[in-house]
């Protein structure tokens, strides 16, 4: 395992905006068919991190290799073709909200080949299946739906090209904690079928157990913990430790007041 | 001298800052139309931009050329009536419409219409990671969301402006006959007569001008706001504040190409 290309790798990447430095040199690997997850505290740079992975933000420094290819290097077709690899749902769901249901869910599809309309919205109607959402949820529109099925319907836009990457930020924030569960089920059976590699961005620890073969910790701009999810609640890190169990005394807090 | 100096160090930051925002506009202005020339296009999200533009600001545009027309010519009868020189209102109507009034009221009230709603859509679009939701769809948003719009603008204006143009003299028309006691056929007549191609045409080729600029401040500030729902509301103000005062900018930079020599 260990002299296997990483499906993901990080060196050395730092982001900063203005004079908040939110990325200071995260160094992580992803192996290819694991499903990570990276827990931090809020405003940590999780997201700042998806986001430079998927090319959205341009990090300052460092690298991104996709199977071994540094991302930033490949010229603009291969990049734009990688994309296609790469699921994502976002934090709040990010629907189109002018457009339907279905063609959310058949964007990504549409917009790379040409299918009819009627021919994606059957497509779409499927993978909504997959996610456990009626053909006629397909009519409705985005603001139609509760917070929960607005998630499926994210998720279902982010699997529907079948993609080898998936990216989760924060899947289970906003949601009951039965939602939360079910939208994780979703979320390991969907990565299971694709046999895809994920990353998810939380901070709810019963949802990381739930999804995470590995887990990461991001606090002050690095990973300073990284191992097996079910190591999460006795990592031996005092860092992961304070923040998984939610305590208020500990070097977090510390570390804030420095 | 100090106080001097500070006023200087303002005049420049201000000056710096006109530069640079020119010239991003200029940059992003590029941007979008270099798309509207590479395919893929994105038909239908041009005919949902051209219909918002032009069909939702018929009424307004309407409106606001039948008083303007009917405004012009009392105000005109008023005037010229010291000179004895009634008979030139129709044709003072019909150059001020066309040439002038049509083109920038309508431009001015589609700014204050469509161009913010454009920067709230937009900046809605950006805030809520709609944009970058695009960009992970294979979907460039400069393509998707700008490149229709600025056409959309460029050619619905133009069509507006036409209507405007029509319905303005109609409400002068309509002011001179009934109150004012012209000659129906004759007032017709003294509007054709001296009315000529290039009136119409310098109208509307300010028309297409003013619609691409309001369409592109729209997306200008709508796809650079940052900052949640007040940010998104600070960009529809400098969308319709910025294209308000272009227009006037670039109404007189026309002017002087088309009439001036
Ligand atoms: N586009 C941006 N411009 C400026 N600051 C940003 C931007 N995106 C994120 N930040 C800042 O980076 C920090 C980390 O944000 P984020 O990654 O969203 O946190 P989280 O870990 O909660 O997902 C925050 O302090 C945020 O204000
Ligand atoms: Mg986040």
């Amino acid at each position: 395992m260990s002299g296997a290309t990483p499906k993901i790798r990080l060196r050395g990447l730092r982001k900063a905006f203005g004079a908040k430095q939110v990325l200071d040199g995260v160094d992580l690997d992803v192996p290819s068919g694991t499903s990570m997850v990276v827990i931090g505290g809020s405003g940590s740079g999780k997201s700042v991190l998806i986001k430079c992975i998927l090319g959205l933000i341009e990090p300052d420094e460092g690298t991104i290799e996709i199977d071994g290819r540094d991302v930033m290097r490949l010229p603009r077709t291969e990049r734009t073709a990688l994309r296609a690899e790469i699921g994502m749902l976002f934090q709040n769901g990010a629907l189109f909200d002018s457009l339907p249901v279905w063609e959310n869910v058949a964007f990504g599809l549409m917009a790379r080949r040409n299918v009819a309309r009627g021919a994606a919205r059957t497509h779409a109607e499927g993978v909504l299946a997959q996610v456990g959402l009626a053909a006629s949820v397909g009519g409705l529109w985005p603001a139609e739906l509760s917070g929960g099925m607005q998630k499926r319907v994210g998720l279902a836009r982010a699997i529907a090209a079948q993609p080898a990457i998936l990216f989760f930020d924060e899947p289970t924030t906003g949601l009951d904690p039965i939602m939360g569960a079910v939208i994780d089920g979703l979320i390991v059976d969907c990565v299971k079928r694709l046999g895809s590699t994920a990353v998810a961005i939380t901070h709810d620890m019963a949802s990381a157990r739930r999804i995470g073969d590995a887990a990461a910790m991001l606090h002050g701009g690095r990973i300073v913990w990284s191992g097996p999810a079910a190591r999460l609640m006795d990592s031996g890190n005092p860092l992961v430790d304070q923040f998984t169990h939610g305590r208020r005394e500990g070097p977090i807090q510390m570390a804030l007041r420095g | 001298m100090n106080a001097l100096l500070d006023g200087l160090a303002a005049l420049g930051r201000g000056a710096f800052a006109a530069c640079r925002f020119a010239g991003a506009l200029t940059l992003f202005a590029l941007a979008g139309v270099s798309h509207l020339l590479r395919p893929p296009f994105h038909l239908r999200a041009f005919l949902r931009a051209f219909v918002e533009f032009a069909y939702f600001s018929l009424p307004v545009v309407a409106l606001t050329a039948v008083f303007t027309g009917m405004v012009l010519a009392l105000q005109s009868s008023t005037g010229l009536s010291r000179f004895s020189a009634e008979s030139a209102m129709p044709n003072l109507v019909v150059l001020s419409i066309t040439r002038e009034l049509g083109p920038v009221l309508a431009g001015l009230m589609v700014a204050g219409r469509v161009g913010a709603a454009m920067a709230a859509e937009i900046g809605t679009m950006r805030v809520t990671d709609q944009i970058d939701a695009l960009t992970t769809l294979s979907t460039n948003p400069m393509k998707y969301l700008v490149a229709p719009r600025l056409l959309a603008g460029l050619l619905a204006l133009p069509l507006l402006v036409l209507v405007a143009d029509i319905l303005g003299v109609l409400g002068g028309f309509i002011i001179a006959t009934v109150s004012l006691g012209f000659n129906r056929a004759i007032y017709l007549e003294n509007t054709f007569n001296y009315m000529t191609t290039q009136d119409v045409v310098s109208g509307l080729t300010k028309a297409a001008v003013f619609g691409f600029v309001i369409a592109l401040l729209g997306c200008y500030h709508g796809y650079r706001s940052r900052g949640g729902a007040q940010g998104v509301g600070a960009a529809t103000t400098s969308a319709v504040v910025g294209a308000s005062i272009l227009i006037l900018a670039f109404d007189y930079v026309l002017t002087e190409l088309f009439f001036a020599r």
